[in-house]
């Protein structure tokens, strides 16, 4: 068995998610990743060090530079014959680019799986993660896309793994890169923090969201997240939403504020380790996946907790 | 200008599904039924960009069973102009879907093609992808805005961290995010008015399409319960807490 990982990165460095995928492809076989980007060549380096990588593939064109799915489809369909399995992690890069490969091959996609049981069996969860599903497949190729919170990063050696330049596919001029605008922020990543402290509609305005999560995010050194009305009601950006739609989180520590605890957010992070709901409602549905809960008025508790951690 | 929307038949988002005592799936029978969300964003941008002027035709496809036929009456009442049910009792997976949704978009050539960024039944997000890679044509996937000029759309895409905007040649597929719009509440009139409107009957035998070879269903698990927690009295209390679990 031999497994193709599409990277995700920015030219520069990685994306932590594909760690995550290397880690989760390693029970399947021999891994090989697919760099794909224009003049990156310090970042194919940096992925020939990674731990369980036997070999980098690395395709130079300026179509690549942005990723698009219509550029990098064909190329990882162009180099696909020897592998068993095309992998990458489910972000938004895999997400997108993943079924369209799986659909020029006319194979399978297994999306978001969360356990590999073997090379032909794996598990997934449906229904907002109400169910979990083992599905299995005897096609001779499949597409995987790693569910990043359920496997660990793998981490760089000091090996070097060998770097095979591959011929890049022609520019398919489908599709025009026009522009991305990304929310700056010098708070760990949400999916790869330790802590995340997420909040909900029961801060009521954009300001009080900020002047109350910010503080605490700082001193737990904690990434901020948000329950989609939070978002919907403009207190935060949409790429912090926590849940079904948003990202899947599952740090050490996760602080539910003002949340209500809906299927469609828990669905998100109902797999850290410890959750701690913060919420005036003694009902709320949060209380149920809670380790530890405090009902009570966020206005109060929230400032409280962050000055109590600050003087420990 | 002609715009196709895909719209699948699921469970309704506020339902808590159980799994059967059996595994073998889940206990789905007497559940209240509904259009998939996002696929409601993907009809409403669609008649928004009918009342703009930029597009003169909105037809709903949907594939399953003879119930689908609700939910096309419900595209048909928010705007849409015509309806094709494709009537299956197969179970079909994403795979099936593209290659339908392919057969159908060869006969109607629409410019723009419109579904949801993914089922809330099967959380699967490939359809629009792979319905773009079949037609090899471009996809802007989870959209929260879209502009149609001339002979290209330009359409503003959920990325993690932030958002991107590309520029698609025609025909493109176009997968709607929930931030795209506010879909439109369905209005009773309305709602016989499209009961007037034509819905077209399909089925996968004319269309001659191969819906092998789909992941087969092992078995289906409740996830693992968390273990009960605890409600604590007062900030101090959970710090002690969580300095015991090693958390802080």
């Amino acid at each position: 068995m031999t497994v193709l990982i599409v990277a995700e990165h920015n030219g520069k460095q990685l994306a932590t998610a594909t760690l995550n995928a290397i880690t989760a492809a390693q029970k399947l076989g021999e891994v090989h990743v697919l760099v794909a980007g224009s003049d990156c060549l310090n970042l194919v380096e940096q992925v020939s060090k990674i731990n369980g990588v036997a070999k980098v593939l690395h395709a130079d064109a300026p179509h690549f530079a942005e990723l698009l799915a219509e550029e990098i489809a064909p190329l990882v369909v162009s180099l696909a014959a020897p592998y068993t399995h095309l992998v990458a992690a489910a972000s938004a890069f895999g997400k997108n680019i993943m079924p369209r490969v799986a659909a020029l091959l006319d194979c399978s996609q297994v999306s978001d799986l969360t356990e590999i049981v073997d090379e032909k069996t794996f598990v997934r969860p449906i229904y907002a993660g109400n169910a979990f599903v083992t599905v299995q497949s005897d096609e001779p190729k499949l597409v995987l896309t790693i569910r990043a919170s359920a496997f660990s990063a793998a981490v760089s050696g000091s090996q070097n793994a060998p770097i095979e330049a591959v011929m890049a596919t022609p520019a398919q001029d489908l599709s025009r890169f026009v522009g991305r605008e990304l929310t700056a922020s010098d708070r760990p990543e949400l999916t790869q923090a330790r802590v995340v402290v997420s909040g909900g509609r029961a801060f009521g305005s954009a300001e009080q969201f900020d002047a109350l999560l910010t503080p605490l995010a700082d001193t737990l050194g904690a990434a901020i997240g948000a329950s989609r009305a939070a978002v919907d009601a403009e207190y935060a950006p949409n790429d912090m939403q926590v849940g079904q739609t948003g990202k899947i989180v599952a740090p050490e520590l996760y602080f539910a504020i003002g949340i209500s605890g809906a299927i469609q957010h828990t669905a998100g992070m109902q797999d850290s380790k410890i959750i701690v709901a913060i919420n005036k409602d003694p009902d709320a549905q949060i209380f149920n996946v809670a380790d530890f809960g405090i009902v009570g008025d966020l206005f109060e508790i929230v400032p409280e907790l962050t000055k109590q951690l600050q003087n420990r | 200008m002609k715009a196709l929307v895909a719209v699948k038949r699921v469970v309704d988002f506020n339902v808590k599904v159980r799994v059967k005592a059996d595994g073998s799936g889940l206990d789905i029978g007497n559940v209240k039924m509904s259009m998939n969300p996002f696929d409601e964003c993907a009809i409403e941008e669609a008649v928004r960009l009918k009342e703009a002027g930029k597009i003169n035709e909105i037809v709903a496809v949907s594939l399953g069973e003879k119930k689908c036929e609700d939910v096309l009456r419900t595209a048909l009442a928010m705007g849409a102009d015509r309806a094709i049910h494709v009537e299956t009792d197969e179970e079909l997976d994403s795979r099936a879907v593209s290659k339908i949704l392919q057969k159908i978009v060869e006969k109607e050539q629409p410019q723009i093609i419109l579904l949801g960024k993914q089922a809330i039944d099967d959380d699967a997000n490939q359809t629009a992808q792979r319905l773009a890679a079949l037609l090899n044509a471009p996809q802007a996937t989870f959209a929260s805005k879209v502009e149609v000029n001339n002979d290209e759309i330009v359409v503003t895409r959920e990325i993690d961290g932030g958002v991107e905007t590309l520029a698609l040649k025609l025909p493109a597929v176009i997968s709607a995010d929930l931030r795209l719009n506010e879909p439109r509440f369905v209005k009773l009139p309305n709602l016989m008015a499209a009961k007037k409107k034509t819905l077209e009957k399909q089925s996968i035998e004319d269309l001659n399409v191969d819906i092998s070879g789909s992941l087969k269903t092992v078995s289906v698990a409740e996830p693992k319960a968390r273990q009960a927690g605890v409600k604590v009295a007062n900030v101090s209390e959970l710090i002690e807490k969580l300095a015991a679990a090693n958390a802080i």
